[in-house]
């Protein structure tokens, strides 16, 4: 390959000297055009010509009068990248070729906003994501430093906001989730523009957990305390709660879902058997039952 | 870079290049040193690396054949729509042209903190050969430095951003 690559090198630098005997057109582009601006390119010579801008996002033809200006209005050339203006003389002479780069717009018109996740427990370190790309109204990615700002507000406390500058059109941040459950608005902003995630904020794993037991005719109600986190967040509905009865060596395990924030039972009533209680990975009180 | 190319070597420098074509391009991936929370995973890294290279041979053949569906594969959303458009306008105008690439140095620099997208910086090298109605326009040797963003699809990394910004 590396042979291929010389040889091929060798012959383009031979057409090259060959083509410029044989011009007289010239082309001159400008070294930067912003996506979406007017844009002008000199040519030299007489006579008619085609000029072709060519990159993989766009592609341009113009029948054109060398010797004059080539305008090509606002919208002409929008897609940022890399281009080819090839100017093809209709006399036959050898197309000459400059290249030049168009840039995206630095105005953010568009932000692509992921934040994550959707839902996680309270209280959670860095555990709330978010990354924008910001884009030009051409969906052009900016990739000029610009600056984004991340701001996390839930009702029950005070906003958090983090100024990010972008990386090649990226920026990210992570922030902790708050004390108090609720919906939390994760908004990214780039100059005017804005978006909004929604976060819920639930409450964490059962924390201090609680049970009584009172005697019922032959067996015994057993009922936790209102179920909380750590926070003082009350725990989910349908959040299951494990009660369990040994006595020598014999075990019982009734399973309840919480229910408007306690979950109750039914167990028998054995002198001398010890009840416990749990949930997740939250141990709770033993009670032993000795009536 | 500038060049022209007179009709007495235009078929030299085709069957020249067809020998580039052919061959497969240098690669070079720079040490990670990402942007972000997340650890990438070298398997993460090697696919995304495969995928994006395999993306070059779809432009390839996309833009040298002018076909879309061709382009399906690898390219989603912007960039896809984008490629897709310009296969349309060479249609329209009677153009070609063939993409080669010939070197690739590679950077990684972003991955989303959930693992959605991942942002590399391309310092690419290829040659761009420019066809009307399938007469040689232009060949050229373009150094370009190619801002990506790739999202994960089923099978495979798709490039959503694909676009060349000037030289830092």
């Amino acid at each position: 390959m590396r042979r291929g690559v010389v040889i091929l090198a060798g012959a383009l630098v031979l057409a090259a000297a060959g083509g410029a005997r044989a011009q007289h057109e010239s082309l001159t582009v400008p070294g930067t055009v912003t996506a979406g601006n007017g844009f002008s390119i000199q040519s030299d010579g007489s006579g008619e010509a085609n000029l072709y801008i060519v990159g993989p996002a766009q592609v341009l033809e113009r029948k054109v009068q060398l010797g004059q200006a080539i305008d090509f209005p606002a919208d002409s050339l929008f897609n940022a990248g890399h281009y080819l203006a090839i100017l093809s003389p209709s006399s036959g002479s050898a197309a000459v070729s400059r290249s030049f780069d168009v840039v995206a717009a630095n105005q953010p018109a568009k932000l692509s906003f992921l934040a994550g996740p959707s839902r996680l427990p309270v209280g959670m370190h860095d555990a709330i994501t978010g990354d924008a790309y910001v884009f030009d109204t051409y969906r052009n990615l900016i990739v000029a430093p610009l600056q984004v700002s991340f701001e996390l507000s839930s009702p029950s406390a005070a906003p958090r906001s983090r100024e990010v500058t972008t990386r090649d059109g990226a920026a990210w941040t992570a922030m902790d989730s708050s004390a108090k459950q609720g919906t939390a608005t994760f908004i990214a902003k780039a100059g005017d523009i804005s978006s909004k995630r929604i976060v819920s904020q639930v409450s964490g794993d059962p924390c201090n957990l609680k049970m009584s037991v009172t005697p019922a005719g032959g067996k015994l109600e057993v009922e936790t305390d209102p179920v909380r986190d750590c926070d003082g967040n009350a725990v989910a509905d349908g959040t299951i709660v494990t009660f369990t009865e040994t006595y020598n060596g014999d075990e019982t395990t009734v399973d309840a879902p919480l229910k408007r924030g306690v979950a109750k039972v039914e167990m028998p009533a054995v002198r001398g058997a010890t009840i416990s209680v749990a949930s997740g990975v939250s141990l709770g009180n033993q009670v032993r039952w000795e009536r | 870079m500038t060049m022209s190319v007179p009709a007495p070597f235009r078929f030299a420098v085709l069957l020249l290049s067809a020998s580039v074509a052919a061959a497969q391009p240098a690669v070079r991936v720079e040490p990670v040193k990402l942007q972000g929370p997340r650890v990438l995973e070298e398997q993460t890294q090697s696919a995304v690396v495969r995928d994006y290279l395999q993306a070059w041979q779809s432009i390839s053949s996309s833009l040298g054949q002018n076909r879309p569906d061709l382009l399906d594969r690898d390219f989603v959303g912007p960039a896809q729509e984008k490629l897709a458009g310009t296969v349309a306008q060479q249609a329209r105008l009677g153009i070609r042209t063939q993409y080669t690439d010939l070197s690739h140095d590679l950077q990684l620099v972003f991955y989303s903190p959930r693992g959605l997208s991942i942002e590399l910086v391309d310092n690419a090298e290829y040659e761009v050969q420019v066809y009307d109605h399938d007469k040689a326009l232009a060949a050229q040797r373009v150094h370009a430095r190619y801002v990506v963003v790739l999202t994960p699809a089923e099978l495979r990394w798709k490039v959503r951003v694909f676009q060349a910004s000037p030289q830092s």
